[in-house]
């Protein structure tokens, strides 16, 4: 795990034209090695200021966030973010959970309410939400099918994309087995191996650098209430980003209509619509209609996970969100390039609900 | 191998001895009344620290759930497809459980339920639901 973290780590430094010596912030993933281990392979050797944010899937956007305030406080010049993980060749997600349930907010209650039922994955716990959505707005196996296929088609057109070469029908996907319903197993995102790195810092260091630099306009991170505990919320679709998302666009002064595209971390394919719905991009219980008819799609009124997201590409626990995003916002991506693209939005989602966004522009 | 046990320590402690006692009570607040599942030291809704456990009449309705079709845990192996239920009690507080008389396939939000304890080793009994 710290060896592809570090590898990815030096591109992202050697991209942004800078030498590991020359960061002094770093925000590790709560699932890898620390920042004094990372500081220590790198030659960084004037660490000034690390953090770990413990949001499960939606702590690789915050930490851009948290970067972006300690670059904007002068607590750090250069901060590196990195996630990455042997989720499929070392340790898969179900096996983590199931032997140490306490790396969950309130590890305790999964353990002693849901556990002893059966409840002891992400797929299970979420899949409640899913199902009381479709109860509630009648949002259909199909329209989830419809991001599957959407995240399936944006992979086909990325090199490094793990499914860029297996293509996925509507009658396949509805043909796949059950997992947790109403997930099935195209429902439901990759286990890979893989690591994302990202550098942030002030708008003038990053002139003159070896690519034109990409602008965090506004960030935002919150948790649901109560964040430990899924099942007794009085609202069960308020989620972090409902609150985080109104903050972050207020910062950046835009509306949703003003995005080009949009990053939207897709652990499962609900999610991607619930999220649509909590940024705000429809509203509540219209998410459904929303994905259909290739609106999410490269070409259509608001592309989603332009790389294939966790569904298609690799789950590189939200970082890879945030660099599909940068390199749209640089443009030339070829095929899956999206047409002027000036705004995008990058969510995240992790453990009962908490939720990041971060707003880009070029 | 197993199934995974709640660990008796603190107020989960207290509320599973309850239920072995053929008793599903929930926490209630002594200020302003609030019921609360899962257990907590203190009321979120007024901040008191005054509490008593407080007998559920046991009746609610399917609130929502999933089935499971693969097992991610092993000790759930042999056990698919089941399904982790949420139930709303008529006193306001969810709960994950199992409806142990209805096969997945016949869930339905909104279906009546009443509680049926089920002794899984000599300390804990889970509180399991039925058709009302």
């Amino acid at each position: 795990m710290l060896a592809i973290q570090l590898e990815a780590s030096m591109r992202a430094i050697d991209d942004a034209g800078l030498s590991p010596k020359q960061i002094d912030g770093i925000l590790p993933s709560q699932y890898g090695p620390t920042s004094e281990e990372i500081a220590a392979n790198l030659g960084i050797e004037e660490l000034r200021y690390s953090a770990t944010i413990h949001m499960g899937g939606a702590a690789a956007v915050a930490s851009l966030e948290h970067a972006a305030i300690a670059v904007a406080t002068g607590a750090a010049e250069r901060v590196l973010l990195v996630s990455g993980w042997n989720g499929y060749s070392m340790q898969r997600a179900r096996n983590i959970l199931s032997k140490n349930v306490t790396v969950l907010p309130g590890g305790a209650i999964a353990r002693d309410y849901y556990m002893p039922y059966g409840m002891t994955v992400p797929a299970q716990w979420y899949a409640l939400i899913a199902r009381r959505h479709m109860y509630e707005f009648g949002t259909t196996q199909k329209q989830l099918g419809a991001i599957a296929l959407a995240m399936r088609k944006h992979a086909s057109m990325n090199d490094k994309a793990l499914m860029r070469e297996r293509s996925l029908s509507i009658d396949e996907y509805l043909r796949a087995p059950v997992i947790s319903d109403p997930y099935r197993m195209f429902d439901c995102c990759l286990e890979s191996d893989g690591a994302a790195a990202v550098v942030v810092t002030s708008a003038e260091r990053a002139q003159d650098r070896r690519h034109r630099p990409v602008y965090i306009m506004g960030a935002a991170a919150a948790h649901p209430y109560p964040a430990d505990e899924i099942t007794n919320r009085q609202d069960i679709f308020r989620t972090g980003l409902t609150d985080a998302a109104p903050k972050a666009f207020a910062m950046a002064g835009i509306s949703p209509r003003d995005v080009d595209f949009a990053e939207i971390y897709d652990c499962f394919t609900f999610e991607v619509l619930q999220q649509l719905e909590e940024t705000g991009f429809c509203e509540r219980g219209e998410g459904g209609p929303f994905v259909e008819c290739g609106r999410i799609e490269i070409g259509g009124e608001l592309p989603v996970n332009t790389h294939g997201g966790l569904l298609s590409e690799a789950h590189v626990l939200g970082m890879s969100h945030i660099v599909e995003a940068a390199r749209q916002l640089r443009g030339n991506q070829g095929r899956r390039q999206v047409k002027d693209a000036e705004i995008g939005v990058v969510t995240g989602w992790g453990d009962f609900g908490d939720g990041s966004i971060a707003i880009l522009r070029n | 191998m197993d199934k995974p046990l709640p660990e008796l320590e603190g107020l989960t402690k207290e509320f599973y001895n309850w239920c072995r006692r053929g008793d599903l009570r929930f926490q209630r607040c002594s200020r302003c009344d609030m019921w609360r599942h899962v257990p907590r030291e203190m009321c979120a809704g007024c901040g008191s620290n005054e509490w008593k456990w407080e007998r559920s009449q046991g009746k609610g309705t399917v609130f929502t759930w999933t089935v499971a079709e693969r097992p991610m845990h092993a000790a759930f192996a042999d056990d698919v497809p089941y399904a982790p239920v949420v139930v709303e009690l008529d006193e306001g507080v969810r709960i994950v459980t199992e409806i142990v008389d209805c096969p997945p396939s016949e869930l339905e939000i909104g279906m009546r339920v009443e509680v049926a304890f089920a002794k899984v080793s000599d300390e804990v009994t889970l509180p399991k639901f039925k058709k009302a």
